[in-house]
């Protein structure tokens, strides 16, 4: 396929792959403990896992999973809050697909679905927008979720909404922002990574500025990347040689998609319609400052948690959960108590085993396929069988 | 309520010739009586025609006509609730005649007999009913197989959704072919007749919340011809499924956990159009689990593969067959991709669903 196996092409992959390999020979800490890049975003993590990349690295490098799969870390209180709005008798609650499973305190939404709640799978808020113009007399609320990537999306279908005079479409806004979170990660006491591969598409509307601070006051080397698998390597050879030459600076690999400058409209757009909150809840991290979004009061009228009362409570996670010391990278999934027992794709009990983009859920899945973990999961009691 | 025939029309029967007036289903065409005669013979009896015998409660087969296809009886039922009912390349009613005559084939059987039972939704068009009759009608004479025997049930509007089919067959075993799952063995090959995906894909692109512009049309067929084609020219296959719901990953995960060995797909040997490329790349999808309607995996010796690959591509449902991996006997139970990228990862069943009610 044009434009994509050029991306794909396993004898570009076995060069970077050498190139890899001298690299890592030539820096000393290799040969203490394996150096560590976090990948942040959650498709970076399901492309290395679908195209087996982890196995094709040298055993002294390792990629940790990050906090970049917007579904994997939302709170189960804000699950909650959406079940309640889809369970208000007037409401069709629309939503992206993964967002359908993941476990509320009580229930998901795909249980609150077959409980008899009005809840649809779509594919773009407009979608949604397109349910509030066929049904007037219903509300249409729209679950808005992810990073700098769907913002501009949601802001967008909120002003369309606004230019209609829609009055019976708003929006339940979970966005999170990825920078504060990034530093938080930075600020744990447990850190011990090397190097950061940069998310490509919330890139493509922040453009490359707001990560200067990660190599400037944190002295890491963070190289955005794109996501088909030679990306993925040539961005981990770009952070490589970054170390193996005293460097530490934020380079652009995905320069076919993303901007210096990012999207000046997509920026304007998001500014119009959205500010920071004071805290945002993140599953498995906790409450992280300024990284939730939500609705400037200017357009109070679209936001559902104004229009209608949701519980909004605080649900710990569950206790035996490690989510928090996978994502950062302190644990791999395996090394989890629950992993593969209490917590399956069937039955996921961390976010992480909720999203294919979720870093447990894609070594369960795609696994590596090593015997070490193939002997995990024979270990793995009730796989699914098709009906 | 049920509406059933005998096997060998009976040339002294008196033809009914009832006719619907009215353009849309109502609950009178459920309610046993005149009406719903009426339906069966203007959309049934018209279509499946002599097949459909006498209209007894059910259908006689002679044991004895039986038993010259072989010394086993094949037993299945499938329903349909494909949505939409009608999609580029075919319908829920050519799905439904093809889907259990392929369950059928499966096992080498040579299908026979088939039921067909319609749920209809209180105001369904009868003229789309006529269309899907027609169709069934269309896909058994071309499969060689009779619908027997049948049933009718009319639900209130928003009890069911349009129009529901289940479908249940017949068929005979040849004597010696004893194709089951647990038969795979390490040094097996694995074989598929053709581009993996259509279905799926065209089901996808046919819905309108998409509004994909796909060139895909389904794949359903019967495979009952191609299975025939494949024992000539490898009597002892071991495996053979059709990759329906949950598609190849599905059906190669369950040979290697009722085998207890391991499954090794190559893929870039494994046949997918670009377009069904395009639509995964888009939305993120696995094209080894879009559901198919015509298309088998089989396992089979190694030294039988060129041939059985040979006889595949000689019939017309299987021009694209393609080698796309083997069995070996480490680690059992598990299925392993080597990627076109040069790297390995595990095919996992799959969790939930890829795609809401695609069959």
């Amino acid at each position: 396929m044009k434009f994509v196996d050029e991306f794909r092409d396993p004898e570009s992959a076995r060069t970077l792959l050498r190139n890899i390999e001298a690299l890592v020979a030539k820096i000393p800490v290799c040969r203490a403990r394996p150096l560590q890049i976090m990948e942040v975003c959650g498709g970076h993590t399901h492309s290395i896992f679908k195209y087996g990349i982890e196995q094709m690295l040298p055993r002294e490098l390792e990629l940790v999973h990050g906090p970049g799969c917007p579904v994997c870390v939302l709170p189960m209180g804000r699950v909650d809050d959406c079940v309640a709005l889809a369970e208000h008798p007037n409401v069709i609650f629309t939503t992206f697909g993964d967002a359908m499973r993941v476990p509320g305190s009580r229930k998901s939404l795909l249980q609150a679905k077959a409980e008899g709640a009005d809840v649809r799978m779509v594919y773009s808020p407009l979608d949604a927008l397109k349910l509030a113009r066929a049904h007037p007399t219903r509300e249409v609320v729209f679950f808005a979720l992810g990073f700098e990537t769907t913002m501009p999306s949601t802001a967008l279908t909120v002003l369309r909404a606004e230019a209609e005079g829609l009055g019976n479409f708003s929006v339940f806004c979970n966005h999170i922002t990825i920078i504060p979170t990034i530093k938080a990660i930075l600020d744990s006491p447990e850190l011990t990574l090397d190097g950061f591969l940069g998310p490509g598409h919330v890139s493509m509307v922040v453009g490359t500025e707001p990560y200067r601070f990660i190599a400037r006051t944190y002295g890491k080397p963070l190289v955005i990347s794109g996501f088909e698998p030679l990306d993925i390597l040539q961005s981990t050879w770009m952070v490589l040689k970054q170390i193996s030459e005293g460097r530490c600076e934020i380079e652009n690999q995905y320069q076919r998609v993303v901007p210096r400058a990012g999207n000046d409209l997509a920026l304007a757009a998001v500014q119009r319609v959205f500010e920071l909150r004071e805290f945002f809840e993140w599953r498995g991290l906790g409450s992280i400052d300024h990284s939730g979004i939500r609705l400037r009061a200017s357009y109070t009228r679209f936001d559902a948690e104004k229009r209608f009362s949701v519980p909004n409570l605080k649900i710990a996670d569950p206790k035996s959960c490690q989510c928090g010391e996978v994502l950062k990278g302190v644990i791999k999934p395996w090394q989890c108590k629950v992993f593969g027992t209490a917590c399956t794709p069937e039955a996921p009990l961390g976010s992480l085993m909720v999203s294919s983009e979720g870093a447990c859920a894609a070594v369960y899945q795609y696994g590596g396929a090593t015997l070490d973990n193939l002997r995990r999961r024979a270990a793995t009691p009730s796989r699914v069988r098709r009906a | 309520m049920t509406e059933t025939a005998r096997l060998v029309p009976e040339p002294t029967r008196r033809r009914r010739s009832g006719r619907v007036s009215v353009e849309r289903i109502n609950l009178s065409h459920g309610s046993g009586g005149k009406a719903m005669r009426d339906l069966i013979d203007d959309v049934f009896v018209s279509a499946f025609g002599e097949s459909l015998g006498a209209l007894e409660d059910q259908a006689c087969m002679p044991l004895a006509a039986l038993s010259r296809h072989g010394d086993r009886l094949a037993f299945t039922t499938d329903s349909y609730v494909v949505d939409p009912l009608f999609f580029p390349g075919g319908d829920i009613g050519e799905l439904a005649i093809n889907g259990t005559i392929n369950d059928l084939a499966m096992c080498g059987a040579q299908p026979l007999f088939l039921s067909c039972a319609v749920i209809l939704e209180e105001g369904f068009p009868v003229s789309d009913l006529r269309r899907i009759a027609q169709s069934m009608q269309h896909a058994a004479q071309r499969a060689g197989v009779s619908v027997v025997t049948g049933d009718t049930k009319v639900v209130h509007r928003g009890a069911a959704d349009k129009l529901f089919i289940n479908t249940a067959g017949i068929g005979v075993v040849p004597l010696g072919v004893h194709i089951a799952a647990a038969r795979a063995q390490p040094g097996d090959r694995i074989l598929v007749n053709g581009f993996i995906g259509d279905h799926g894909v065209a089901i996808l692109a046919a819905r309108d919340d998409l509004e994909l512009e796909v060139p895909i049309a389904s794949d359903t067929q019967p495979l009952n011809g191609l299975v025939k084609a494949l024992l000539a020219a490898c009597p002892d296959v071991h495996c053979l499924r059709d990759a329906t719901r949950g598609g190849i990953a599905s059906v190669v995960n369950e040979i290697a956990e009722a085998a207890g060995v391991c499954i090794r797909l190559h893929e870039p040997s494994i046949p997918v159009r670009e377009a069904v490329r395009g639509v995964s790349e888009i939305l993120g999808l696995d094209p080894l689990y879009y559901a198919n309607e015509g298309k088998l995996v089989a396992v089979l010796p190694s030294a039988h593969a060129d041939a059985a690959l040979a006889a595949m591509r000689a019939h017309p449902c299987g021009r694209d067959a393609a080698l796309i991996g083997e069995v070996t006997a480490q680690p059992p139970g598990s299925v392993i991709l080597q990627t076109s990228f040069g790297g390995e990862r595990i095919v996992d069943m799959l969790v939930g669903e890829q795609l809401p009610r695609i069959c």
